[in-house]
């Protein structure tokens, strides 16, 4: 079930990493791609830290179930996403000239 | 074998979040396909007001902050803390809901409803479901916590309100990355 030191370090970090990316944006330390880059990675980073000290993935006791169906979720998440990404950037990238 | 069951139904929970995620997965894949198409129409960085949505972000991480206290109380069978706790997540919920319909009714007055572009439409569709995620979660809220009130916490409310506590943090990390890819990567376009 966690334990309350685990809710506040996880909420503590979340905190900084939300007002890092937002800092980031608002005072234009990076542009472009480095910037959605960087927020990325705040954002993987925050998810990743709740996962593990909110949601407690992985603690369980067994085959761990919840972890497997978990990385599964991502794999098609990243089919889902990347492949609608690519498939509709190349469509735009063809049609240019119409 | 009591604990045993519980496991499983959280067990099953959490197949119902994966399956939900992917869910919200095709929502962002339809907004960033879109997000370039304004149809002559307003840009994000035109419509987002960042620290409006910091502070929605923030509402929304200190409630999924106490609904994890909430729990923990609700492990030392503690009817008052777990009440008192659950209160304030769901008055913080009630604030976010709040916020976003205010945003959303702001936008359609100034004629930015989702018809006006396809931008428009997917930014609608992914934020709005899940402010409706976070509105049925308030609801069930209530609903758990109408009996923990009048009969205190038994293991039934306890694995009923572990469910719940998942689904809140679930809605944090989708939130998360509506703020990053919708608000901060649309706002730092401009």
């Amino acid at each position: 079930m966690g334990s309350l030191k685990s809710y506040v370090t996880g909420f503590v970090l979340s905190l900084c990493l939300t007002l890092l990316s937002f800092f980031t944006v608002t005072y234009k330390i990076l542009s472009g791609w480095q910037l959605l880059g960087a927020i990325s990675i705040f954002a993987t980073y925050q998810a990743i830290t709740q996962l593990f000290l909110f949601l407690h993935v992985g603690q369980g006791e067994k085959p761990r179930w919840n972890l497997i169906f978990f990385v599964y979720m991502g794999f098609i998440l990243a089919i889902i996403l990347l492949g609608s990404l690519w498939v509709m950037n190349h469509l735009d990238y063809r049609m240019m000239g119409t | 074998m009591h604990k045993d069951s519980d496991s499983k139904v959280l067990f099953g929970f959490w197949v119902y979040l994966m399956t939900d995620c992917m869910l919200f997965g095709t929502l962002f894949a339809t907004y960033a396909v879109l997000q370039n198409n304004i149809n002559g129409g307003p840009s994000g960085a035109q419509i987002f007001n960042l620290p409006y949505a910091l502070a929605e972000t923030l509402i929304i991480l200190t409630s999924s902050f106490t609904s994890g206290l909430a729990l923990l109380s609700g492990a030392n069978s503690k009817k008052n803390q777990v009440l008192f706790w659950f209160g304030i997540t769901f008055l913080l919920g009630a604030a976010f809901v709040g916020m976003e319909l205010r945003e959303f009714l702001h936008l359609i007055g100034d004629g930015n409803g989702p018809q006006k572009s396809a931008f428009l439409s997917a930014f609608f569709t992914l934020v709005g479901t899940h402010g409706l995620h976070i509105s049925v979660g308030l609801f069930w809220m209530l609903v758990l916590l109408i009996p923990v009130w009048r009969h205190g916490m038994t293991p039934v409310s306890f694995r009923r309100l572990s469910c719940l506590k998942l689904f809140w943090h679930f809605l944090d990390i989708i939130w998360i990355f509506i703020f990053t890819f919708v608000y901060l990567a649309g706002g730092a376009n401009g």
